[in-house]
């Protein structure tokens, strides 16, 4: 009977029908500035996660990528609060979770690294002992188990003679390897999600490469759902199933990578594409810049955050982007974007709005 | 006769100690810049790519004499940098400038914007005391700065128009080059496009050489007349930009460029380079440094540090395994 609901309504069903992995609803994130004042980092952001799936978050500096990742995981420290906004995981509320529950939701279902993993280990403790925790903490098992998947991990994630490598400290490991090692601590009890953010913007492009492929490969094998967090388009285009663009706050444009990269909709989304110069593209054409800089989050107008920067609208004269929000458009299944420009595809009409 | 370049660097070599003994005695040291050659010519732009720690930053000091070298020359309009005493390195300082990526730790954060560019007028001695001001207020204009942006300071600025100050500030001198030290990689794509745009129209304009160093190829490719691919210490291959991308000769140029993530997601299931970890660059291995990751590598290559040759017209490779020089 599941099975068959299932089979019908893929990804765009309500969410009685599919749960996914992951369904995050209206999610506002806060934090009060000095003289009273608040600023939305997140603002009333949808999205969905399905088993297995990547899902690329892209976005420049400031626009509130990592608050959402952090967000997910209620990892926000006041100032910031979360305000609005559900996240189910599996159908549980994260948001309703005990300090105890949420301790054992983030150990054993969800694994999270970050761009600079030097700061994210110990120093003082040997990195065996590092990958080993969450095996002792949450699988409980004995110290002599423990020690011995260390080493089974750090094999898996591709670091050279991992017997001598369990001994060494962290200053002792390459940006790559302690990248590596990262991996394995997030993957160690085998989560359901991985949320990576920035994973390979501190490392070198050959190292990179690396990376990528381990992410990939290792969240293929375990079935597990990665949202990663990057600015780099090629990152995405590599590794995403779908990718979601964020600007100052919100979900601008979400899609299937392929459409996303190819037949972009928000004039955002287009924007990026064109201002990053891509390898073999024609010498001497002229970069399309993005004019002006990313809003202040904290003075937003009534209207769409990117109407000062928008060529679209400069060009079209479209009064409403200064006036009020733009609601999401259906540009194709699956494919959506918050626009007053953006024309849908095939059937011309909005998203249902959510609550 | 040719034009003489306006830079010329040869057999350039510059050591850092990493380990000191007894009374600062050096007992091992690594070679960030090891035996390179390479000119340019005014008006020119050479992309210096490589990894972190390949020592192509050091090779943009050093060319400006803010690092000493320990072998080699490096001559700018004619003039052996490093034969000079310091009055004149200090007048030579003038025409080559440089622009750091974090122009946010490059800026007195008390002095108003205005008067940070205005200093390096005024520690150059160039122009009458009162035609710095106008002369700056120009350079804010050139750059793409609000004349109010001079009674602010740092902190006000977002990355990219600090970025333009930065450029400002090493514009004013009128220079003939500069180094520009990854430029752009502090900065988002939308605003990187915005720096990569005004320093092509502003060397256009200005006949500005430019050493162009970044990790991304892209930028590289975008920016670059000519681009050096450095590894560890050495220019391991030299060629015009089209060239370059078009041929790579070199196994580590190749490796590089096929490790960029391309936006084209037909190509998302290419294989990716598997070059393993750098080698420690106290202990690089014998003959060709490159060795050790090389998918190409031969018995030869243990023993015999290769020699850059020359294998197409400008085209300079050094690598045993890669196509012969020019007519053989």
């Amino acid at each position: 009977m599941m099975a068959m609901q299932q089979i019908e309504t893929p990804q765009t069903g309500s969410p009685k029908n599919v749960q996914p992995l992951l369904r995050i609803t209206g999610l506002t994130t806060e934090f009060r500035l000095e003289g009273g004042r608040r600023l939305q980092a997140v603002q009333d952001v949808d999205l969905d996660i399905g088993a297995g799936e990547i899902l690329g978050l892209v976005g420049e500096s400031g626009s509130g990528k990592s608050v959402f990742a952090q967000s997910i995981l209620r990892l926000v420290q006041p100032p910031g609060q979360v305000v609005a906004g559900a996240i189910a995981f599996e159908g549980r509320s994260v948001m309703d979770m005990s300090a105890r529950e949420l301790s054992r939701w983030r150990g054993r279902d969800v694994g999270m690294i970050f761009q600079q993993p030097q700061s994210c280990l110990n120093p003082v403790r040997r990195i065996g002992w590092q990958v080993a925790e969450p095996l002792l903490l949450q699988e409980k098992l004995s110290r002599k188990a423990a020690w011995a998947g260390a080493v089974d991990l750090l094999r898996a994630v591709g670091i050279p003679a991992p017997e001598e490598k369990v001994l060494a400290y962290p200053h002792q490991l390459s940006g790559g390897q302690a990248q590596r090692v990262m991996i394995a601590i997030a993957l160690a009890l085998k989560p359901k999600l991985l949320i990576a953010d920035e994973p390979t913007t501190a490392l070198d492009v050959t190292i990179q490469a690396q990376i990528l492929e381990l992410l990939r490969e290792s969240c293929r094998m375990l079935g597990t759902s990665l949202l990663l967090v990057t600015h780099d388009l090629g990152v995405v285009a590599r590794l995403a199933d779908r990718v979601a663009v964020m600007y100052a706050g919100r979900i601008v444009e979400e899609g299937p990578v392929e459409t996303m990269l190819t037949a972009p909709a928000h004039p955002y989304t287009q924007g990026l594409i064109g201002a990053a110069p891509q390898l073999g593209q024609a010498r001497g054409v002229r970069l399309k810049d993005i004019p002006g800089t990313i809003p202040d989050l904290s003075r937003l107008g009534a209207g769409c955050a990117f109407a000062p920067r928008c060529d679209a609208r400069a060009g079209q004269n479209l009064e409403s982007c200064t006036l009020s929000q733009p609601l999401p458009v259906s540009i194709r299944p699956r494919h959506r974007a918050l626009c007053f420009a953006a024309k849908a595809s095939s059937a011309v009409s909005p998203c249902e709005i959510s609550p | 006769m040719t034009v003489p370049p306006l830079l010329e660097v040869s057999h350039l070599r510059v050591q850092y100690a990493v380990k000191t003994g007894l009374f600062g005695r050096v007992l091992d040291h690594i070679n960030a810049v090891d035996d390179v050659s390479f000119s340019l010519q005014r008006g020119e732009t050479l992309g210096l790519v490589g990894e972190s720690g390949c020592g192509k930053s050091t090779l943009g000091r050093t060319v400006l004499a803010l690092q000493k070298p320990a072998g080699g020359q490096v001559r700018l309009r004619n003039q052996d940098l490093f034969s000079l005493s310091p009055g004149e390195l200090k007048h030579q300082r003038r025409f080559a400038q440089i622009i750091f990526q974090n122009p946010r730790s490059c800026f007195d954060p008390r002095r108003t914007l205005g008067s940070s560019v205005r200093m390096a007028l005024d520690v150059q001695d160039m122009l009458d005391p009162s035609a710095r001001d106008a002369a700056v207020a120009e350079i804010f204009r050139k750059v793409g700065l609000r004349p109010e942006h001079r009674q602010r300071y740092p902190h006000e600025l977002s990355g990219g128009q600090l970025q333009r100050l930065g450029i400002a500030r090493a514009l004013i001198l009128k220079p003939d080059l500069i180094v520009c030290d990854e430029p752009v990689s502090a900065l988002d794509v939308s605003v990187q496009a915005q720096i990569l745009n005004l320093l092509s129209d502003l060397r256009a304009e200005l006949q500005l050489a430019l050493i162009f160093v970044s990790h991304n190829l892209a930028v590289v490719e975008y920016i670059a007349d000519r681009v050096a691919v450095m590894y560890y210490g050495r220019i391991v291959e030299i060629a015009p930009t089209r060239q370059l991308f078009a041929d790579p000769q070199h196994p580590y140029t190749r490796a590089l460029l096929s490790a960029v993530p391309s936006i084209d997601v037909a190509r998302r299931a290419e294989p990716m380079p598997k070059l393993g970890d750098p080698p420690n660059p106290a202990r690089l291995p014998s003959g060709c440094r490159f060795r050790s990751r090389c998918p190409m590598a031969m018995a030869r290559c243990a023993v015999e540090d290769p020699q850059s040759v020359e294998i197409i017209s400008g085209h300079w490779v050094a690598c045993h395994a890669a196509a012969g020089p020019v007519g053989q």
